[in-house]
C-alpha cells in the first residue's frame, strides 16, 4: 500500500477546507431541501478527506468506502435536481435511495459482478446528472457560463469514483499504485471544480 | 552566541515536552474559543493576549505537575519511559519547580484580569493535579470523569472572561469537552491498554473489558456532539457553521460506531486522531463565529 505523502495532506486538507467553505457558506438563496442534499455531498467529501489525511490510504481497504462514496455523486446530483429540476425531486430521491440501498445490500450478499453492474449503473446516472445538467444549462444560457464548472467536477467525481469502487472489488482500472498518487490531486480538483462552478450562481 | 544556542536546546530538551505541547495548545484554543464565543462588545487584543497567556501558564504549569507526580508511572510505560523525567534528563525538583512557577504566575495573571475568571482557572488546575493525578488516577477507572472536568474548564473560563458570568452555554461548552475526554482518552486506553497494565493503572478496558469502552466511547460521541450544537446554537452560530458543526459530528458518531461494531486497531487510533479534529475544528469555528 503506498504510504500517504505531505503533499498527498495538504491536496487532502484543501480539500477539506473547500468543502466547509461550500456548506458554510457556498449555498446562499438556496432552498433547504438542496442546501441539506448539497451538505451531505460536501459533507461526505469533508469528512472522507479528514479520515484519509488520519488513517493513510490504507482507510480506502475498509468495505465501507464503496458504500460511503456512493454518497457524494447521489447527493450531490440530487442537490442539481432538486435545484434546478425541481418536479424531479421526489422520483429522483427514491431512485437515490434505492440506489444507495442496492449498493451497500449488493455489496455483501450477490456475486462480484452483480455488485460492480449496480455500482455503474447507479454511479452512472448520478455522474450524467452532475456532469451533463450544470453544462446543459450554461449552453441554454439559465446559468453563467462559470456553471458548468459544476459539470467538470462531476466528470472527475465520475472518474475518481468509479476507480475507487473498481479498486475496492479488486478489478482495478489503473494500478493501485497510480490511482492512490492521483487521488489526492482528482479529489481537491473535483471539489474545486464544485466551488468555483456553485460560486457563480 | 553559543551559550543561548545552547539554553535553547537545554529548555527544548529538559523542560518543553514536560509542558505536552499539543494538548496544552489544544486546551488553550478551548479557552480562547469559549472567550470568542462571547462576542463580547469590549473585546479587545490586550485582553485577548492576557487570556491566552495565562491560560498558557496554568495549563502549562498542570501539566509539568502531573508529569512531575506521574513520573514513576511513566518510567513504566514504553510508550512515556523516553520522557525526560524518565529517563532523568530532566530532575524531579527542576519539573516540580517549573510546575509550581508556571501555575503560580498563571493563577495570578488570570484572578488579576478577572476574579471569576481566576477562580474558574484555579478549578481546573486542581481537579486535574489534586483531584484527577494525585488522588484517583491510580485508584479508579473513573478518574476520568474528573480529568474530563478539568478539560472542560478552559473553555469555561474564557467563557467567563467574556460575559462576566457561569451561564448555560458555558456549562455546555465545558460538558462538550467532558463527554469528549473520555472519546480521547478511552481510545488512547485501549490502544496502549498493556502499558497502563504494565502501571498498574485502572483503565475502562481493563476493568469492563473493550467492548464496553468501546459502547462508553459510542455515547460520549453523542453526547458531545449535542452539547456542542446545543452550545453553537444558543451562541447564535450561523446556519452555515452549524451545519459544518453537524457534519463534524456524524463522522465522530460514524467512527463510533464502527469502532463498536467492527473494532480494530486502526479504527480506534482514527478515532482517537479524529476526536481531537472534532475539537479543534468546533472550536475554530466557535472562535471565527465570535470575530
Amino acid at each position: 500500500m503506498k504510504k500517504i505523502s505531505v503533499l498527498d495532506r495538504i491536496f487532502l486538507l484543501a480539500t477539506g477546507l473547500l468543502a466547509a467553505y461550500q456548506i458554510a457558506a457556498g449555498m446562499v438563496g438556496k432552498d433547504l431541501q438542496t442546501i441539506w442534499f448539497y451538505t451531505v455531498g460536501f459533507g461526505t467529501l469533508l469528512v472522507a478527506g479528514l479520515l484519509l489525511i488520519i488513517l493513510g490510504f490504507e482507510g480506502l481497504e475498509s468495505q465501507a468506502v464503496v458504500i460511503v462514496s456512493a454518497l457524494i455523486p447521489l447527493s450531490l446530483s440530487l442537490g442539481l435536481v432538486s435545484e434546478h429540476l425541481v418536479e424531479y425531486t421526489i422520483p429522483y430521491l427514491v431512485f437515490c435511495v434505492v440506489g444507495f440501498l442496492a449498493i451497500a445490500i449488493t455489496r455483501f450478499s450477490v456475486t462480484d459482478s452483480t455488485a460492480t453492474i449496480v455500482l455503474a449503473v447507479v454511479h452512472g446516472i448520478a455522474g450524467m446528472i452532475i456532469f451533463l445538467l450544470p453544462i446543459i444549462l450554461s449552453i441554454q444560457g439559465s446559468s453563467p457560463a462559470g456553471y458548468a464548472l459544476v459539470g467538470i467536477g462531476g466528470a472527475l467525481i465520475g472518474v475518481g469514483g468509479l476507480l475507487l469502487a473498481f479498486l475496492r472489488m479488486g478489478k482495478p482500472i489503473l494500478s493501485r499504485k497510480t490511482i492512490l498518487t492521483i487521488l489526492p490531486v482528482l479529489l481537491f480538483l473535483m471539489t474545486a471544480a464544485f466551488v468555483g462552478g456553485f460560486s457563480m450562481v | 552566541m553559543e551559550n543561548k544556542k545552547q539554553i535553547f536546546k537545554k529548555i527544548k530538551s529538559k523542560y518543553f515536552p514536560l509542558i505536552k505541547s499539543l494538548q496544552t495548545v489544544l486546551l488553550l484554543i478551548t479557552g480562547l474559543a469559549g472567550y470568542m464565543s462571547s462576542s463580547c462588545p469590549v473585546m479587545n487584543m490586550p485582553t485577548i493576549l492576557a487570556l491566552g497567556g495565562s491560560l498558557f501558564l496554568a495549563i502549562s504549569g498542570s501539566t509539568a505537575l502531573n508529569m512531575w507526580y506521574d513520573r514513576d508511572i511513566d518510567a513504566q510505560m514504553p510508550r512515556t519511559c523516553k520522557r525526560p523525567l524518565s529517563t532523568g534528563v530532566t530532575k524531579p525538583r527542576e519539573a516540580l519547580i517549573l510546575g509550581l512557577v508556571l501555575s503560580t504566575i498563571g493563577i495570578s495573571w488570570a484572578v488579576s484580569l478577572d476574579l471569576q475568571y481566576g477562580l474558574v482557572v484555579f478549578a481546573g488546575l486542581f481537579i486535574d493535579v489534586v483531584i484527577y493525578t494525585i488522588w484517583l488516577k491510580r485508584r479508579t477507572a473513573w478518574s476520568i470523569v474528573w480529568g474530563g472536568i478539568s478539560g472542560g474548564m478552559p473553555v469555561l473560563a474564557g467563557r467567563v472572561l467574556g460575559t462576566g458570568e457561569i451561564d448555560w452555554i458555558g456549562i455546555a461548552l465545558a460538558v462538550a469537552v467532558l463527554f469528549w475526554i473520555p472519546t480521547h482518552i478511552l481510545t488512547f486506553s485501549i490502544r496502549y491498554h498493556e502499558d497502563y497494565q504494565l502501571a498498574n493503572i485502572p483503565t475502562f478496558p481493563s476493568v469492563y473489558g473493550f467492548q464496553t469502552t468501546r459502547l462508553i466511547i459510542a455515547i460520549s460521541s453523542v453526547l458531545t456532539a449535542l452539547a456542542m450544537g446545543l452550545a453553537a446554537y444558543g451562541v447564535g452560530m450561523t446556519w452555515g457553521f452549524l451545519r459544518i458543526m453537524t457534519v463534524l459530528g456524524v463522522g465522530l458518531l460514524v467512527l463510533a460506531v464502527r469502532s463498536l461494531t467492527l473494532p480494530s486497531d486502526r479504527i480506534t487510533f482514527g478515532l482517537f486522531k479524529y476526536a481531537s479534529l472534532y475539537m479543534l475544528g468546533s472550536m475554530l469555528l466557535l472562535f471565527f463565529a465570535g470575530l
